[in-house]
Protein backbone atom coordinates (compact mmCIF):
# COMPACT_ATOMS: atom_id res chain seq x y z
CA UNK A 1 0.00 0.00 0.00
CA UNK A 2 2.98 2.67 1.04
CA UNK A 3 4.51 1.45 -1.89
CA UNK A 4 1.76 1.82 -4.26
CA UNK A 5 0.98 5.35 -2.38
CA UNK A 6 4.88 6.44 -3.44
CA UNK A 7 4.21 5.69 -7.15
CA UNK A 8 0.90 7.51 -7.80
CA UNK A 9 2.15 11.11 -8.32
CA UNK A 10 -1.68 12.07 -9.03
CA UNK A 11 -2.63 11.14 -5.53
CA UNK A 12 0.17 13.09 -4.20
CA UNK A 13 -0.41 15.99 -6.56
CA UNK A 14 -3.78 16.13 -4.98
CA UNK A 15 -2.85 15.58 -1.15
CA UNK A 16 -0.20 18.85 -2.02
CA UNK A 17 -3.11 21.10 -3.03
CA UNK A 18 -6.11 19.96 -0.94
CA UNK A 19 -5.65 22.39 1.78
CA UNK A 20 -5.31 25.11 -0.50
CA UNK A 21 -8.35 23.79 -2.22
CA UNK A 22 -10.30 23.75 0.96
CA UNK A 23 -9.41 27.49 2.11
CA UNK A 24 -10.26 28.84 -1.41
CA UNK A 25 -13.87 26.99 -1.16
CA UNK A 26 -14.69 28.04 2.53
CA UNK A 27 -12.94 31.38 2.15
CA UNK A 28 -14.03 32.08 -1.36
CA UNK A 29 -16.47 30.49 -3.08
CA UNK A 30 -19.04 29.86 0.12
CA UNK A 31 -18.68 33.40 1.09
CA UNK A 32 -19.17 34.76 -2.55
CA UNK A 33 -21.98 32.34 -3.41
CA UNK A 34 -23.67 33.71 -0.31
CA UNK A 35 -23.18 37.18 -1.15
CA UNK A 36 -24.68 36.48 -4.49
CA UNK A 37 -27.92 34.82 -2.46
CA UNK A 38 -28.06 38.05 0.28
CA UNK A 39 -28.02 40.34 -2.88
CA UNK A 40 -31.00 38.96 -4.50
CA UNK A 41 -32.78 39.07 -0.99
CA UNK A 42 -34.55 42.19 0.68
CA UNK A 43 -34.81 43.82 4.32
CA UNK A 44 -37.19 43.38 6.66
CA UNK A 45 -38.01 47.10 9.10
CA UNK A 46 -35.29 45.78 11.86
CA UNK A 47 -32.79 44.82 9.40
CA UNK A 48 -32.69 41.54 9.07
CA UNK A 49 -32.48 39.73 5.80
CA UNK A 50 -35.57 38.09 4.02
CA UNK A 51 -34.30 35.78 1.25
CA UNK A 52 -36.34 35.95 -1.38
CA UNK A 53 -35.29 36.19 -5.50
CA UNK A 54 -35.96 39.70 -6.40
CA UNK A 55 -33.64 42.03 -8.32
CA UNK A 56 -34.61 45.00 -7.17
CA UNK A 57 -31.53 45.52 -5.47
CA UNK A 58 -29.81 45.55 -9.13
CA UNK A 59 -32.42 47.44 -11.01
CA UNK A 60 -31.71 50.62 -8.06
CA UNK A 61 -28.18 50.89 -8.57
CA UNK A 62 -28.20 51.25 -12.32
CA UNK A 63 -30.97 53.84 -11.61
CA UNK A 64 -34.90 52.23 -11.52
CA UNK A 65 -36.08 53.01 -8.38
CA UNK A 66 -39.54 52.51 -7.25
CA UNK A 67 -39.90 56.55 -7.08
CA UNK A 68 -38.53 56.72 -10.60
CA UNK A 69 -35.23 57.70 -12.43
CA UNK A 70 -32.39 58.29 -9.62
CA UNK A 71 -28.67 57.94 -10.78
CA UNK A 72 -26.96 58.97 -7.54
CA UNK A 73 -25.38 55.00 -7.37
CA UNK A 74 -24.56 54.97 -10.80
CA UNK A 75 -22.60 58.20 -10.19
CA UNK A 76 -21.14 56.41 -7.83
CA UNK A 77 -20.33 53.39 -10.03
CA UNK A 78 -18.63 55.66 -12.63
CA UNK A 79 -16.74 57.85 -9.90
CA UNK A 80 -15.39 55.13 -8.79
CA UNK A 81 -14.06 53.46 -12.20
CA UNK A 82 -13.11 57.16 -13.43
CA UNK A 83 -10.85 57.76 -10.67
CA UNK A 84 -9.47 53.74 -10.73
CA UNK A 85 -8.56 55.02 -14.47
CA UNK A 86 -6.90 58.32 -13.59
CA UNK A 87 -4.81 57.07 -10.80
CA UNK A 88 -3.77 53.72 -12.79
CA UNK A 89 -2.65 56.41 -16.03
CA UNK A 90 -0.53 59.00 -13.10
CA UNK A 91 0.98 56.34 -11.15
CA UNK A 92 2.34 54.54 -14.45
CA UNK A 93 3.74 58.09 -15.61
CA UNK A 94 5.46 58.25 -12.38
CA UNK A 95 6.72 54.79 -11.55
CA UNK A 96 7.97 54.35 -15.35
CA UNK A 97 10.98 56.80 -15.57
CA UNK A 98 11.90 55.37 -12.11
CA UNK A 99 11.69 51.82 -12.70
CA UNK A 100 13.55 52.77 -15.96
CA UNK A 101 16.25 55.01 -14.04
CA UNK A 102 17.03 52.00 -11.78
CA UNK A 103 17.16 49.00 -14.19
CA UNK A 104 19.82 51.32 -15.89
CA UNK A 105 21.56 52.24 -12.42
CA UNK A 106 24.99 50.60 -11.72
CA UNK A 107 24.08 46.79 -10.84
CA UNK A 108 25.75 47.30 -7.60
CA UNK A 109 23.26 50.05 -6.81
CA UNK A 110 20.47 48.75 -7.92
CA UNK A 111 19.47 46.72 -5.00
CA UNK A 112 19.77 49.89 -2.52
CA UNK A 113 17.66 52.01 -5.35
CA UNK A 114 15.26 49.26 -4.88
CA UNK A 115 15.17 49.02 -1.29
CA UNK A 116 14.69 52.62 -1.46
CA UNK A 117 11.29 52.21 -3.07
CA UNK A 118 10.09 49.84 -0.99
CA UNK A 119 10.92 51.38 2.74
CA UNK A 120 7.97 53.66 2.73
CA UNK A 121 6.13 50.39 2.19
CA UNK A 122 6.75 49.49 5.39
CA UNK A 123 4.77 52.14 7.15
CA UNK A 124 1.49 51.34 8.00
CA UNK A 125 -1.39 52.00 5.11
CA UNK A 126 -3.66 53.95 7.03
CA UNK A 127 -0.56 55.89 8.76
CA UNK A 128 0.73 56.54 5.51
CA UNK A 129 -2.72 58.22 4.35
CA UNK A 130 -2.66 59.78 7.70
CA UNK A 131 0.59 61.71 6.91
CA UNK A 132 -1.08 63.03 3.67
CA UNK A 133 -3.71 64.55 6.12
CA UNK A 134 -0.88 66.37 8.06
CA UNK A 135 0.39 67.48 4.86
CA UNK A 136 -2.40 68.65 2.74
CA UNK A 137 -4.76 70.37 5.51
CA UNK A 138 -5.67 73.91 5.31
CA UNK A 139 -2.95 74.84 7.89
CA UNK A 140 -0.75 71.77 7.24
CA UNK A 141 2.90 71.05 5.69
CA UNK A 142 2.43 72.24 2.14
CA UNK A 143 0.33 75.48 2.89
CA UNK A 144 2.73 76.23 5.70
CA UNK A 145 5.46 75.84 3.18
CA UNK A 146 4.18 77.55 0.45
CA UNK A 147 3.23 80.92 2.82
CA UNK A 148 6.76 80.81 3.64
CA UNK A 149 7.84 81.06 0.35
CA UNK A 150 5.34 83.55 -0.64
CA UNK A 151 6.20 85.86 2.75
CA UNK A 152 9.84 85.67 1.36
CA UNK A 153 8.84 87.12 -2.11
CA UNK A 154 6.39 89.67 -0.60
CA UNK A 155 3.57 87.95 -2.74
CA UNK A 156 0.13 87.47 -1.47
CA UNK A 157 -0.66 84.25 -0.87
CA UNK A 158 -4.22 82.62 -0.42
CA UNK A 159 -4.00 78.77 1.86
CA UNK A 160 -4.99 76.28 -0.25
CA UNK A 161 -8.09 74.27 -0.21
CA UNK A 162 -7.04 70.91 -0.98
CA UNK A 163 -8.15 68.81 1.88
CA UNK A 164 -10.88 67.08 2.06
CA UNK A 165 -11.37 66.54 -1.60
CA UNK A 166 -11.02 64.55 -4.68
CA UNK A 167 -7.86 65.78 -5.80
CA UNK A 168 -6.95 64.67 -2.09
CA UNK A 169 -7.74 61.19 -2.16
CA UNK A 170 -6.40 61.10 -5.94
CA UNK A 171 -2.85 61.79 -4.11
CA UNK A 172 -3.68 59.42 -1.72
CA UNK A 173 -4.25 56.20 -4.24
CA UNK A 174 -1.17 57.38 -6.48
CA UNK A 175 1.45 57.47 -3.28
CA UNK A 176 -0.28 54.19 -2.19
CA UNK A 177 0.27 51.75 -5.30
CA UNK A 178 3.21 53.44 -6.80
CA UNK A 179 5.37 50.69 -5.64
CA UNK A 180 3.30 48.28 -6.87
CA UNK A 181 3.94 49.22 -10.59
CA UNK A 182 7.79 50.45 -9.95
CA UNK A 183 8.79 46.65 -8.61
CA UNK A 184 7.11 44.66 -11.89
CA UNK A 185 8.27 47.00 -14.31
CA UNK A 186 11.64 47.55 -12.89
CA UNK A 187 11.45 43.79 -13.38
CA UNK A 188 10.85 43.32 -16.92
CA UNK A 189 13.04 46.19 -17.83
CA UNK A 190 16.16 44.55 -15.70
CA UNK A 191 15.13 41.31 -17.93
CA UNK A 192 16.06 43.10 -21.24
CA UNK A 193 19.32 41.56 -23.00
CA UNK A 194 21.97 44.34 -23.55
CA UNK A 195 22.64 42.57 -26.75
CA UNK A 196 19.17 43.70 -28.26
CA UNK A 197 20.19 47.39 -27.01
CA UNK A 198 23.60 46.65 -28.97
CA UNK A 199 21.74 45.25 -31.94
CA UNK A 200 19.09 48.59 -32.27
CA UNK A 201 22.52 50.63 -32.32
CA UNK A 202 23.68 48.56 -35.04
CA UNK A 203 21.05 48.75 -37.16
CA UNK A 204 20.84 52.78 -36.75
CA UNK A 205 17.96 53.32 -34.28
CA UNK A 206 18.03 56.35 -32.46
CA UNK A 207 17.18 56.52 -29.18
CA UNK A 208 13.72 57.14 -29.52
CA UNK A 209 13.06 54.73 -31.97
CA UNK A 210 14.97 51.88 -29.94
CA UNK A 211 12.47 52.73 -27.10
CA UNK A 212 9.43 52.62 -28.89
CA UNK A 213 10.34 49.12 -30.85
CA UNK A 214 12.70 47.57 -28.03
CA UNK A 215 11.91 48.70 -24.63
CA UNK A 216 8.44 49.79 -24.36
CA UNK A 217 6.76 46.23 -25.51
CA UNK A 218 9.24 44.49 -23.81
CA UNK A 219 8.25 46.06 -20.62
CA UNK A 220 4.91 45.47 -21.14
CA UNK A 221 4.06 42.29 -19.17
CA UNK A 222 5.56 44.16 -16.17
CA UNK A 223 2.82 47.21 -17.00
CA UNK A 224 -0.06 45.18 -17.33
CA UNK A 225 1.06 42.97 -13.70
CA UNK A 226 1.40 46.46 -11.88
CA UNK A 227 -1.86 48.14 -13.77
CA UNK A 228 -4.16 44.84 -12.41
CA UNK A 229 -2.03 45.55 -8.88
CA UNK A 230 -3.51 49.22 -9.24
CA UNK A 231 -6.06 49.19 -10.42
CA UNK A 232 -8.13 46.07 -8.38
CA UNK A 233 -7.22 47.28 -5.03
CA UNK A 234 -8.09 51.13 -5.87
CA UNK A 235 -11.64 50.36 -7.24
CA UNK A 236 -12.45 49.15 -4.26
CA UNK A 237 -11.29 50.88 -1.87
CA UNK A 238 -13.25 52.62 0.62
CA UNK A 239 -10.50 54.12 3.08
CA UNK A 240 -8.57 56.62 1.40
CA UNK A 241 -11.72 58.37 0.09
CA UNK A 242 -13.17 58.39 3.64
CA UNK A 243 -9.88 59.83 5.19
CA UNK A 244 -8.50 62.20 2.95
CA UNK A 245 -12.16 63.01 0.85
CA UNK A 246 -13.96 63.97 4.03
CA UNK A 247 -17.54 62.47 3.58
CA UNK A 248 -17.95 64.06 -0.09
CA UNK A 249 -15.88 61.44 -1.95
CA UNK A 250 -18.25 58.48 -1.77
CA UNK A 251 -17.28 55.34 -4.28
CA UNK A 252 -18.46 52.30 -4.45
CA UNK A 253 -16.33 50.49 -1.42
CA UNK A 254 -17.92 53.25 0.94
CA UNK A 255 -21.44 52.31 -0.59
CA UNK A 256 -20.50 48.58 0.10
CA UNK A 257 -19.53 49.47 3.42
CA UNK A 258 -22.21 51.82 4.96
CA UNK A 259 -25.12 49.44 3.79
CA UNK A 260 -22.96 46.87 5.79
CA UNK A 261 -22.58 48.61 8.93
CA UNK A 262 -24.19 51.81 8.89
CA UNK A 263 -27.67 51.66 7.42
CA UNK A 264 -27.68 47.64 8.01
CA UNK A 265 -28.77 46.92 4.57
CA UNK A 266 -26.66 43.91 3.39
CA UNK A 267 -28.88 42.65 0.49
CA UNK A 268 -28.18 46.45 -0.94
CA UNK A 269 -24.62 46.38 0.35
CA UNK A 270 -24.01 42.38 -1.49
CA UNK A 271 -25.49 43.51 -4.60
CA UNK A 272 -23.05 46.59 -4.93
CA UNK A 273 -20.01 44.11 -3.96
CA UNK A 274 -21.30 41.92 -6.50
CA UNK A 275 -21.24 44.92 -9.46
CA UNK A 276 -17.81 45.80 -8.03
CA UNK A 277 -16.54 42.54 -8.72
CA UNK A 278 -18.14 42.04 -12.10
CA UNK A 279 -16.74 45.35 -13.05
CA UNK A 280 -13.39 44.33 -11.86
CA UNK A 281 -13.40 41.26 -13.19
CA UNK A 282 -14.67 41.99 -16.83
CA UNK A 283 -12.06 45.05 -17.35
CA UNK A 284 -8.75 42.98 -15.99
CA UNK A 285 -9.71 40.24 -18.25
CA UNK A 286 -10.80 42.68 -20.76
CA UNK A 287 -6.91 43.82 -20.36
CA UNK A 288 -4.96 41.10 -19.81
CA UNK A 289 -6.99 39.66 -23.32
CA UNK A 290 -5.85 43.11 -24.87
CA UNK A 291 -2.45 43.49 -23.94
CA UNK A 292 -1.22 40.09 -23.32
CA UNK A 293 -1.40 39.87 -27.65
CA UNK A 294 0.78 42.56 -27.62
CA UNK A 295 3.18 40.52 -25.82
CA UNK A 296 3.38 38.08 -28.62
CA UNK A 297 3.58 40.44 -31.32
CA UNK A 298 6.67 41.97 -29.27
CA UNK A 299 7.97 38.38 -29.02
CA UNK A 300 7.85 37.64 -33.18
CA UNK B 1 20.73 46.35 -18.65
CA UNK B 2 23.26 47.83 -19.34
CA UNK B 3 24.53 51.08 -17.98
CA UNK B 4 24.94 53.72 -21.06
CA UNK B 5 24.69 57.56 -20.19
CA UNK B 6 22.09 59.04 -18.44
CA UNK B 7 19.92 61.84 -18.85
CA UNK B 8 19.76 64.05 -16.59
CA UNK B 9 15.83 64.71 -17.15
CA UNK B 10 15.86 61.17 -16.56
CA UNK B 11 17.62 61.55 -12.98
CA UNK B 12 15.49 64.83 -11.97
CA UNK B 13 12.37 63.00 -12.32
CA UNK B 14 13.74 59.85 -10.89
CA UNK B 15 14.76 62.33 -7.88
CA UNK B 16 11.15 63.98 -8.05
CA UNK B 17 9.69 60.25 -7.58
CA UNK B 18 12.23 59.81 -4.69
CA UNK B 19 11.09 63.17 -3.04
CA UNK B 20 7.30 62.17 -3.30
CA UNK B 21 7.59 58.54 -1.94
CA UNK B 22 9.33 60.22 1.04
CA UNK B 23 7.85 63.32 1.78
CA UNK B 24 4.48 61.89 3.98
CA UNK B 25 7.91 60.14 6.26
CA UNK B 26 9.65 62.28 6.86
CA UNK B 27 7.02 64.83 8.00
CA UNK B 28 5.58 61.79 9.87
CA UNK B 29 9.09 61.50 11.93
CA UNK B 30 9.14 65.30 12.39
CA UNK B 31 5.76 66.09 13.73
CA UNK B 32 6.83 62.75 16.23
CA UNK B 33 8.70 65.45 18.34
CA UNK B 34 5.86 68.48 18.29
CA UNK B 35 5.25 70.36 20.95
CA UNK B 36 1.18 70.24 20.37
CA UNK B 37 -0.82 67.48 21.55
CA UNK B 38 -3.71 67.78 18.30
CA UNK B 39 -0.68 67.69 16.08
CA UNK B 40 -2.26 69.91 13.68
CA UNK B 41 0.72 72.51 13.49
CA UNK B 42 4.60 72.29 14.38
CA UNK B 43 4.74 74.41 17.10
CA UNK B 44 8.31 73.73 17.89
CA UNK B 45 10.19 70.47 19.62
CA UNK B 46 8.29 68.97 22.68
CA UNK B 47 10.19 68.94 26.13
CA UNK B 48 8.32 67.74 28.78
CA UNK B 49 8.95 65.40 31.51
CA UNK B 50 12.29 63.40 31.65
CA UNK B 51 12.38 62.23 28.34
CA UNK B 52 12.29 65.48 27.00
CA UNK B 53 12.34 65.58 23.11
CA UNK B 54 11.17 61.99 23.22
CA UNK B 55 8.13 62.61 25.36
CA UNK B 56 5.77 61.09 23.02
CA UNK B 57 7.66 58.39 22.38
CA UNK B 58 7.53 57.78 26.81
CA UNK B 59 3.82 58.01 26.50
CA UNK B 60 3.41 55.46 23.92
CA UNK B 61 5.18 52.73 25.73
CA UNK B 62 2.61 53.72 28.84
CA UNK B 63 -0.06 53.23 26.28
CA UNK B 64 -2.12 49.97 26.77
CA UNK B 65 -3.98 50.33 23.82
CA UNK B 66 -1.13 50.57 21.91
CA UNK B 67 0.84 48.01 22.92
CA UNK B 68 -2.03 45.57 22.72
CA UNK B 69 -2.70 46.66 19.35
CA UNK B 70 1.16 46.01 18.56
CA UNK B 71 0.78 42.41 20.08
CA UNK B 72 -1.91 41.35 18.06
CA UNK B 73 -0.69 42.87 15.03
CA UNK B 74 2.31 40.83 15.19
CA UNK B 75 0.15 37.68 16.61
CA UNK B 76 -1.73 37.79 13.84
CA UNK B 77 0.85 38.72 11.14
CA UNK B 78 3.26 35.69 12.11
CA UNK B 79 0.88 32.77 12.65
CA UNK B 80 -1.27 33.92 9.36
CA UNK B 81 2.47 33.91 7.85
CA UNK B 82 3.53 30.31 8.94
CA UNK B 83 0.19 29.16 8.22
CA UNK B 84 0.16 30.38 4.80
CA UNK B 85 3.58 30.10 3.73
CA UNK B 86 3.07 25.91 4.29
CA UNK B 87 0.28 25.56 2.55
CA UNK B 88 1.06 28.10 -0.01
CA UNK B 89 4.44 26.26 -0.56
CA UNK B 90 2.55 22.60 -1.03
CA UNK B 91 0.41 24.05 -3.95
CA UNK B 92 3.41 25.34 -5.34
CA UNK B 93 5.14 22.21 -5.56
CA UNK B 94 2.06 20.27 -6.76
CA UNK B 95 0.84 22.80 -9.48
CA UNK B 96 4.51 22.95 -10.99
CA UNK B 97 5.57 19.14 -10.35
CA UNK B 98 2.47 17.22 -10.83
CA UNK B 99 -0.29 16.12 -12.62
CA UNK B 100 -3.19 15.72 -10.92
CA UNK B 101 -7.22 16.01 -11.80
CA UNK B 102 -8.66 19.71 -11.24
CA UNK B 103 -5.14 21.42 -12.16
CA UNK B 104 -6.79 23.99 -14.27
CA UNK B 105 -9.41 24.82 -11.91
CA UNK B 106 -6.94 25.22 -9.12
CA UNK B 107 -4.84 27.42 -10.96
CA UNK B 108 -7.79 29.40 -11.91
CA UNK B 109 -9.15 29.64 -8.20
CA UNK B 110 -5.80 30.70 -7.12
CA UNK B 111 -5.63 33.77 -9.52
CA UNK B 112 -9.31 34.77 -8.13
CA UNK B 113 -8.16 36.56 -5.03
CA UNK B 114 -5.43 38.22 -6.63
CA UNK B 115 -8.34 40.02 -9.07
CA UNK B 116 -10.92 40.44 -6.41
CA UNK B 117 -11.08 43.72 -4.95
CA UNK B 118 -10.45 42.99 -1.19
CA UNK B 119 -13.92 44.79 0.26
CA UNK B 120 -15.37 41.95 -1.49
CA UNK B 121 -13.84 39.20 -0.16
CA UNK B 122 -13.86 41.17 3.32
CA UNK B 123 -17.67 41.41 3.09
CA UNK B 124 -18.45 37.86 1.71
CA UNK B 125 -15.86 36.57 4.69
CA UNK B 126 -18.27 38.57 7.31
CA UNK B 127 -21.58 37.57 6.05
CA UNK B 128 -20.12 33.92 5.93
CA UNK B 129 -18.95 34.64 9.86
CA UNK B 130 -22.27 36.14 11.08
CA UNK B 131 -24.41 33.43 9.64
CA UNK B 132 -22.18 30.43 10.75
CA UNK B 133 -21.85 32.01 14.12
CA UNK B 134 -25.28 33.24 14.54
CA UNK B 135 -26.72 29.38 13.61
CA UNK B 136 -24.28 27.97 15.84
CA UNK B 137 -25.17 29.63 18.63
CA UNK B 138 -28.59 28.90 18.17
CA UNK B 139 -27.92 25.39 17.65
CA UNK B 140 -26.06 24.92 20.86
CA UNK B 141 -28.06 27.26 22.92
CA UNK B 142 -24.86 29.45 23.76
CA UNK B 143 -25.22 31.45 27.10
CA UNK B 144 -24.42 35.25 26.43
CA UNK B 145 -21.08 34.70 27.54
CA UNK B 146 -20.08 31.68 25.92
CA UNK B 147 -21.17 33.34 22.18
CA UNK B 148 -18.94 32.49 19.42
CA UNK B 149 -17.52 35.87 18.03
CA UNK B 150 -15.53 37.45 15.52
CA UNK B 151 -11.88 37.95 16.80
CA UNK B 152 -8.24 36.69 16.91
CA UNK B 153 -9.00 33.47 14.99
CA UNK B 154 -11.60 34.57 12.43
CA UNK B 155 -9.04 37.61 11.05
CA UNK B 156 -5.88 34.92 11.29
CA UNK B 157 -8.18 32.74 8.65
CA UNK B 158 -8.58 35.32 6.98
CA UNK B 159 -5.41 36.45 6.51
CA UNK B 160 -4.31 33.04 6.00
CA UNK B 161 -6.59 32.74 2.74
CA UNK B 162 -5.56 36.12 1.26
CA UNK B 163 -2.02 35.22 1.35
CA UNK B 164 -1.75 31.49 0.23
CA UNK B 165 -1.99 33.04 -3.41
CA UNK B 166 0.66 35.56 -3.28
CA UNK B 167 3.09 32.68 -1.66
CA UNK B 168 2.19 30.05 -3.85
CA UNK B 169 2.88 32.82 -6.93
CA UNK B 170 6.47 33.65 -5.46
CA UNK B 171 7.78 30.29 -4.58
CA UNK B 172 6.41 28.67 -8.54
CA UNK B 173 8.60 31.67 -9.72
CA UNK B 174 11.23 29.83 -7.56
CA UNK B 175 10.68 26.83 -8.69
CA UNK B 176 10.12 27.34 -12.82
CA UNK B 177 14.19 26.23 -13.24
CA UNK B 178 14.58 23.35 -10.99
CA UNK B 179 16.27 20.68 -11.58
CA UNK B 180 14.84 16.98 -11.68
CA UNK B 181 17.94 15.05 -11.63
CA UNK B 182 19.15 16.25 -8.32
CA UNK B 183 16.61 14.51 -6.60
CA UNK B 184 16.42 11.65 -9.10
CA UNK B 185 20.53 11.33 -7.71
CA UNK B 186 19.50 11.97 -4.38
CA UNK B 187 16.80 8.48 -4.40
CA UNK B 188 19.43 6.94 -6.86
CA UNK B 189 22.12 7.31 -3.85
CA UNK B 190 19.23 5.89 -1.40
CA UNK B 191 17.88 8.67 0.22
CA UNK B 192 14.27 8.07 0.92
CA UNK B 193 11.67 10.76 0.23
CA UNK B 194 11.74 13.09 3.74
CA UNK B 195 15.55 12.88 3.60
CA UNK B 196 15.47 14.04 0.31
CA UNK B 197 13.11 16.85 0.75
CA UNK B 198 14.88 17.91 3.40
CA UNK B 199 18.71 17.59 1.82
CA UNK B 200 17.84 18.63 -1.68
CA UNK B 201 14.69 20.27 -2.26
CA UNK B 202 13.84 22.21 0.81
CA UNK B 203 17.66 24.11 0.33
CA UNK B 204 17.25 24.48 -3.28
CA UNK B 205 13.78 26.33 -3.34
CA UNK B 206 14.77 28.06 0.43
CA UNK B 207 14.91 31.15 -1.33
CA UNK B 208 11.77 31.33 -2.71
CA UNK B 209 9.86 29.97 0.06
CA UNK B 210 11.24 32.84 2.67
CA UNK B 211 10.52 35.64 -0.36
CA UNK B 212 6.65 34.39 0.08
CA UNK B 213 6.87 34.36 3.38
CA UNK B 214 8.28 37.85 3.73
CA UNK B 215 5.38 38.86 1.40
CA UNK B 216 2.67 37.40 3.19
CA UNK B 217 3.86 38.79 6.53
CA UNK B 218 4.19 42.11 4.91
CA UNK B 219 0.48 41.52 3.46
CA UNK B 220 -0.75 40.94 6.95
CA UNK B 221 0.97 43.76 8.63
CA UNK B 222 -0.91 46.53 6.26
CA UNK B 223 -4.08 44.96 6.11
CA UNK B 224 -6.76 46.81 7.18
CA UNK B 225 -9.69 46.21 4.52
CA UNK B 226 -10.24 42.38 5.59
CA UNK B 227 -9.38 43.18 8.96
CA UNK B 228 -11.71 45.61 9.20
CA UNK B 229 -14.30 43.31 8.40
CA UNK B 230 -13.40 40.34 10.24
CA UNK B 231 -12.30 41.57 13.49
CA UNK B 232 -13.77 41.73 16.74
CA UNK B 233 -13.40 42.71 20.55
CA UNK B 234 -10.58 42.31 21.82
CA UNK B 235 -8.13 41.86 18.54
CA UNK B 236 -7.27 45.46 17.36
CA UNK B 237 -4.77 45.96 14.67
CA UNK B 238 -2.65 48.89 14.60
CA UNK B 239 -3.69 49.78 11.24
CA UNK B 240 -7.58 49.40 12.90
CA UNK B 241 -6.55 51.11 15.96
CA UNK B 242 -5.02 54.26 14.09
CA UNK B 243 -7.92 54.35 11.81
CA UNK B 244 -10.54 54.49 15.08
CA UNK B 245 -8.22 57.57 16.44
CA UNK B 246 -8.37 59.93 13.28
CA UNK B 247 -12.47 60.13 14.09
CA UNK B 248 -11.10 62.08 17.04
CA UNK B 249 -7.79 63.05 17.82
CA UNK B 250 -4.78 61.51 16.65
CA UNK B 251 -2.20 62.76 19.32
CA UNK B 252 1.82 62.52 18.38
CA UNK B 253 2.45 59.06 19.86
CA UNK B 254 1.23 57.72 16.19
CA UNK B 255 3.76 59.65 14.81
CA UNK B 256 6.40 58.06 17.53
CA UNK B 257 4.62 55.09 16.89
CA UNK B 258 5.48 54.88 13.19
CA UNK B 259 8.77 56.31 13.27
CA UNK B 260 10.01 53.10 15.54
CA UNK B 261 8.36 51.19 13.13
CA UNK B 262 10.84 52.38 10.45
CA UNK B 263 13.52 51.97 12.75
CA UNK B 264 12.57 48.36 13.62
CA UNK B 265 12.29 47.79 10.17
CA UNK B 266 15.27 49.11 8.74
CA UNK B 267 17.36 47.37 10.92
CA UNK B 268 16.09 43.73 10.46
CA UNK B 269 16.21 44.45 6.43
CA UNK B 270 19.41 45.85 7.25
CA UNK B 271 20.54 42.90 9.04
CA UNK B 272 19.46 40.23 6.74
CA UNK B 273 21.06 42.00 3.72
CA UNK B 274 24.49 42.30 5.85
CA UNK B 275 24.43 38.46 6.22
CA UNK B 276 23.57 37.71 2.36
CA UNK B 277 26.36 39.82 1.37
CA UNK B 278 28.96 38.55 3.63
CA UNK B 279 27.86 34.65 1.91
Amino acid sequence: MIQRFRENRRLQGFLLILPTLFVMVVMLIIPLTLTVVTSFGQRDADGNVIYTFTLENYWRLIGFTEQGWDDLYLRILLRSLWLALQTTVIVIAMAYPLAYFIARAPEKRRNSLLFLVLIPLWTNFIIRIYAWVMILRGQGVLNSALGGVAGLLSIPFQPLDLYPSQGAVLIGMVYEFLPFMILPIYTSLEKIEPSLYEAAADLYANAFRTFWRVTAPLSMPGVVAGTILTFVPVIGTFVVSDILGGRQVILVGNLVQRQFLDARNPPFGSAASIILLLMTLGLTLYYTRRFGLGEEIAAG
Amino acid sequence: MSSTKRSPWLLLVSLLVYGFLYAPIIVLIVFSFNASRTNVMFEGIVNQGPCGPFYWYCQLFRNRDVLDATRNTLVIALTSTIISTIIGTMAALALQRFDFFGKRASETALYFPIVTPEIVMGIGILVLFSAAFGWLNSLLALAPAQRLTMGLGTVIISHIAFSIPFVTLVVRARLHGFDNRLEEAAMDLGANELITFRKVTLPLIAPGVLAGAMLAFTLSLDDFIITFFTTGPGATTLPIYVYGLLRRVVTPEVNALSTIWILVVLVVVGISQWFQTRE
